[in-house]
């Protein structure tokens, strides 16, 4: 159900809350959430997309140059694309999880 | 065809089944119900029902099947008993608020622990609130009529809900009983094919079983309620056809020798056929008792029980489960609440009998119903009951 539509009325829900706009989650934005938010920086990146393919809410895009880059309207600020980046192994991972504080 | 055959009650649901042709049967045998499915499995691998049988590992899995086949737009149908639908529960809730025509016999067993395989009503009473229509039938033409009267009613166009038909585990499972099936071309003419709201279809992309914010979850079960309760005309009008194909006609409530009753007995599943011998020596002892045979749980019919129940005092309502520490049992609760804006209101009396197979004597309902009409007609105590039959 996306949350930007009029609120519904118990009679205009459809039979068994059926969706027929599929993919509508994308209308929820889950980025409110984030207390911390990664940074990504290409000086290190080596194009693995490991980011891409970690990142639990699909937050993560590749650029027609092979670099990641974030959604913030969804990103939650897990770090999971800053733990699990390639170069992280070499503690050079191209995510800086920074606190949100930072941005206001 | 008005042929009666003799035949298992498991079998003949089995056949209903079949002439309402299935598409998917997904299940696992757990007793008393294992011989519905047994006989399914046969008839598909010999190739008299065209549908896909799903060898599944749990009922978990097999209800969890068959909300991905009926969304699909499948015929769906499988069977369980106590373990087996307590395992099913999450998945229950699931089917009916996504609006999923699944037909599924209970056979009814007690629920663990002690394990017992026997007969009683505490597994579906422990699922009441899932939100599918719900039928018990008394007997082994009822189980195999509303087999396929649960079919037609779970996928008509002003219902699109999941049908359970509760049948007493051994008492009818595995009872030979005479049958009159019903021939194919009757079927097909009672029962068209199923045609889905909406249906998973990669041409056309939708989401079902979503997730819910609190700003409309209440609203998705309101219109959930209000579809149970709307299912109601469409399942008399059912009954109806069925009656003119059949000459079978069923209600929700049966009235059994109820003129001028000062005590009525109320009765769900095969505990009637008993409770009907006790009523009848009992008429014939100039006693004056009724019976009413509850065949519809839900949605329920609490209107249709205040115009049969008329003037009589007394009520002496039967359970065969008990709501552990609750204010009275499954049953004697529903009675209770629809009486209690009554007035005058009859006095209510609650028996719970048959647990885990303890087997009913019509001794037993006529004690039941003598101690009721010796007793004064005052409304209450309520929540008191007998449990019948318990040693000291």
């Amino acid at each position: 159900m996306s949350t930007k539509q009029k609120p519904l009325g118990w009679k205009d829900i459809p039979i068994g809350a059926v969706a027929e706009e599929y993919g509508s989650a994308s209308h929820y934005e889950t980025g409110g959430w984030r207390s911390q938010r990664p940074v990504f920086d290409p000086e290190n990146c080596v194009k693995c997309g490991l980011c891409y393919v970690y990142c639990p809410d699909a937050s993560i895009v590749m650029t027609p140059e092979g670099y990641p880059s974030i959604r913030l309207e969804y990103c939650k600020g897990c770090g999971v694309c800053a733990q699990e980046c390639y170069m992280s192994t070499f503690g050079l991972s191209c995510f800086k999880m920074v606190d949100e504080e930072e941005f206001r | 065809m008005s042929k009666r055959v003799g035949m298992e009650v498991s079998i003949a649901v089995a056949e209903a089944v079949r002439l309402a042709n299935a598409d998917v049967v997904a299940a696992y045998p757990i007793t008393p119900q294992t011989h519905i499915v047994e006989h399914l499995s046969e008839l598909v691998a010999n190739g008299d029902l065209d549908a896909e049988f799903v060898c599944v590992e749990s009922e978990h899995s097999a209800m969890s099947a068959c909300v991905g086949s009926a969304a699909a737009g499948a015929r769906s149908y499988t069977a369980t008993a106590s373990q087996g639908l307590a395992l099913m529960h999450e998945i229950l809730f699931i089917a009916s608020a996504m609006r999923l025509p699944i037909v599924m016999t209970v056979a009814n067993r007690a629920l663990s622990g002690p394990l017992s395989i026997w007969n009683d009503h505490s597994d579906v009473m422990a699922s009441r609130d899932c939100g599918w229509i719900q039928y018990f039938v008394e007997n082994g033409q009822e189980a195999f009529d509303h087999t396929l009267i649960a079919f037609r009613v779970a996928e008509d166009a002003n219902v699109l809900l999941p049908v359970i038909v509760n049948l007493d585990g051994f008492i009818l499972s595995h009872m030979i009983e005479p049958h009159v099936l019903v021939s194919q071309d009757d079927v097909d003419r009672f029962l068209p094919p199923y045609r889905p709201h909406f249906r998973l279809h990669p041409d056309k992309p939708l989401s079902m079983g979503d997730f819910a914010t609190p700003d409309i979850y209440t609203e998705i079960k309101k219109a959930q309620e209000m579809a149970l309760r709307a299912s109601r005309p469409t399942i008399d009008k059912v009954w109806q056809e069925f009656g003119e194909l059949t000459g079978r006609r069923y209600a929700s409530v049966e009235p059994y020798r109820t003129e001028g009753a000062e005590v009525v007995l109320l009765t769900m599943g095969s505990v009637g056929e008993t409770a009907s011998v006790a009523v009848d020596r009992m008429r014939e002892a100039g006693m004056p008792v009724g019976m009413l045979k509850l065949r519809l749980w839900r949605p329920f019919p609490g209107q249709d029980l205040l115009r049969l129940v008329g003037p009589a005092r007394k009520l002496v309502v039967l359970d065969r489960a008990i709501s552990f520490g609750a204010a009275t049992n499954p049953v004697a609760a529903e009675i209770t609440t629809l009486f209690y804006d009554m007035e005058p209101r009859p006095r209510i009396f609650n028996s719970v009998v048959g647990l885990g197979g303890r087997d009913v004597r019509a001794e037993d309902i006529e004690a039941v119903l003598d101690k009721a009409l010796r007793a004064d007609s005052r409304p209450g105590p309520v929540g008191e009951y007998d449990l019948i039959g318990v040693r000291e």
